[in-house]
């Protein structure tokens, strides 16, 4: 029992690191990446000195992420005067928590056997085997979307609350899209689920561990590969960035929903989009490109299409798995910022007409497709 | 009878095909381009070299100024190294950012030229670059040069320049006048 308090605590340690280190470097990764992009060289000018000393640490501009985090808890509160107080107060939060908690049912590795890794504590836990995942729920999925919901409703409270015709205006647009591009994101995700005939993420991305005709690894993308597209789409517009910026469009909004927030109840909401483009590319990954799977390989190890087997420790395919996962959020994340500093930003009358005119149909054809697919088979789950 | 009036058209229609109104290949061939950039910038920072056109500035200098760039003032001299400004003020008049400051000496061993500046500073925090005391001048004593000042700060005191920083007239580069004036500019009635 004392056990899996042990493990439960430090998974959770692990995760909420790992989501505000994501969180922390996602704002590095974005400015240097759009630079990089763009012929330019990117923040390079905060540094910390070494005490004493006339050196320097400037590590390609990582401590402007710090330099932005003390500005925003040193700025003014400053406040506006007709508000609703308590609305205006927990709006943050009401954005903030929620994402932190999607993770919870994310899997970010495989089995962990705490006896075999590290052999000094095998009397203590002997033969007990966890999953890597904070919470292994059977509505895994249904968790993920009651939560990322929740953040419609911080946008909307945090415009409602300011008092502010620009804030207001940001909060409706912010509702509508993310309301429509909600339902399109369960659509997509439905033939997933009708694939892998569960929603406990767990179990997807054990499903995922194989291969398809022998050669291709068995993940959601192979199966679904229109419904990927349409998921990243559809997440991308539910965490509000461009090309679906609407409800915080500087050119005409100001800031939208959070105009009359300042200091550290802004920096709130932006620390929650970014740690929302992890999450989606925790999402994605878990989903559509198996998780913590390596092709090819399993908890005992590799083995190849050929024939050929590697076995490997306890702790090398722990190791190799977590990595794996870190590596494919990164990548995920990366690309969503490449789309975000490539595409210009909707029309507010095109984003509505694209999520309803275009991504539904197409999202139901495609949960169409598979069902017909899957009742031709007739052989059960893939 | 009706005339048949034709509103005149001021635009164009939109003419995409449906290949380019499906969107979807079109944003790849857009994130093809951008992530072709970033993977070719990316490949030569990691081998090295500079992956951007952007100057570290105050450690780095563009090498392309233009040949007449008005940058840094010059104070030109006399064959004695003398300055030969002859403090008459004409270039702080009609500084419009009235950063030139001169403070004017008398030597009268100097028959030709009693004025001569003590003290002669430039602010170029507030230094516009326009060049009209330059155009100002009636004896040729300050010239503006290729090179920028480049005086990076936290703290505008430090951008002033003065006498010593200004006589830095170098002739092999900026084009000397003969001196005193030769046979050829000497014009006969």
């Amino acid at each position: 029992m004392t056990q899996d308090l042990v493990v439960a605590l430090v998974f959770i340690v692990y995760a909420m690191g790992a989501l505000i280190t994501f969180g922390t470097l996602l704002t590095w990764v974005e400015r240097k990446q759009a630079a990089v992009m763009s012929d330019r060289i990117g923040a390079n000018r905060a540094y910390v000195r070494i005490p004493f000393t006339q050196f320097k640490l400037i590590w390609w501009g990582l401590f402007h992420g710090v330099a932005d985090g003390i500005k925003m808890l040193l700025k003014e509160n400053f406040t506006p005067q007709s508000y609703d107080r308590v609305a205006y107060a927990i709006a943050p939060w009401v954005v903030f928590t929620p994402v932190l908690l999607v993770f919870a049912v994310v899997p970010f590795g495989g089995t962990l056997e705490p006896g075999r890794l590290v052999p000094a504590l095998a009397g203590w836990f002997g033969d007990r085997s966890y999953p890597m995942q904070i919470a292994r729920l059977d509505a895994g999925l249904l968790i993920v979307f009651a939560f990322s919901g929740l953040t419609v409703i911080g946008a909307m409270l945090a415009g409602w609350s300011s008092a502010n015709k620009f804030s207001l205006l940001g909060a409706l647009r912010a509702g509508s899209q993310m309301i429509s591009y909600e339902l399109v994101m369960g659509l997509t995700v439905l033939g997933l689920v009708m694939t892998f005939a569960t929603i406990d993420l767990g179990a997807i991305v054990q499903r995922q561990s194989g291969t398809v005709l022998g050669v291709l690894p068995a993940w959601g993308i192979v199966y679904q590969p229109l419904g990927a597209v349409l998921f990243l789409t559809a997440a991308i517009a539910e965490n509000k960035r461009i090309p679906f910026d609407l409800p915080e469009a500087e050119s005409e909004l100001i800031a939208g929903y959070y105009t009359e927030y300042t200091s550290m109840k802004m920096g709130l909401f932006m620390f929650a989009e970014f740690i929302e483009i992890a999450i989606v590319g925790a999402l994605f990954t878990t989903l559509f490109l198996g998780g913590y799977n390596l092709p090819y390989m399993s908890d005992a190890g590799f083995a190849f299409p050929g024939g050929t087997t590697v076995a490997l420790p306890h702790v090398a395919v722990v190791l190799i798995q977590l990595v794996t996962f870190l590596v494919k959020v990164m990548l995920v994340c990366s690309f969503q910022i490449l789309i975000r500093w490539s595409l210009p930003r909707f029309r507010y009358d095109q984003v509505l007409r694209f999520a309803w005119k275009f991504m539904l149909p197409v999202a139901l054809a495609n949960l169409t497709v598979t069902a017909i697919v899957l009742w031709s088979h007739l052989k059960g789950p893939l | 009878m009706k005339v048949a009036y034709a509103r005149k058209r001021y635009w164009n229609e939109p003419t995409l095909t449906l290949w380019e109104r499906s969107y979807l290949p079109e944003i790849i061939r857009g994130l093809a381009v951008t992530s072709g950039v970033f993977l070719r910038n990316m490949g030569r920072w990691i081998t090295g070299r500079k992956g951007a056109l952007t100057t570290y500035y105050p450690e780095e200098q563009r090498a392309d100024f233009a040949p007449l760039n008005r940058g840094k003032h010059v104070l030109t001299q006399r064959p004695d190294g003398r300055p030969q400004c002859i403090a008459c003020n004409m270039c702080a008049t009609v500084c419009p950012a009235k950063v030139i400051e001169i403070e004017a000496g008398f030597d009268p061993d100097d028959v030709a030229h009693p004025k001569f500046p003590v003290r002669f500073e430039i602010d170029y925090s507030r230094c516009i670059f326009c060049g009209l005391c330059v155009e100002a001048c009636p004896e040729d004593a300050i010239r503006m040069a290729r090179e920028i000042p480049s005086l990076p700060s936290a703290n505008r005191h430090e951008m002033w320049l003065g006498l010593d920083e200004l006589l830095t007239w170098n002739p092999q580069r900026d084009v000397a006048k003969p001196y005193p004036p030769g046979p050829t500019t000497r014009r006969t009635p």
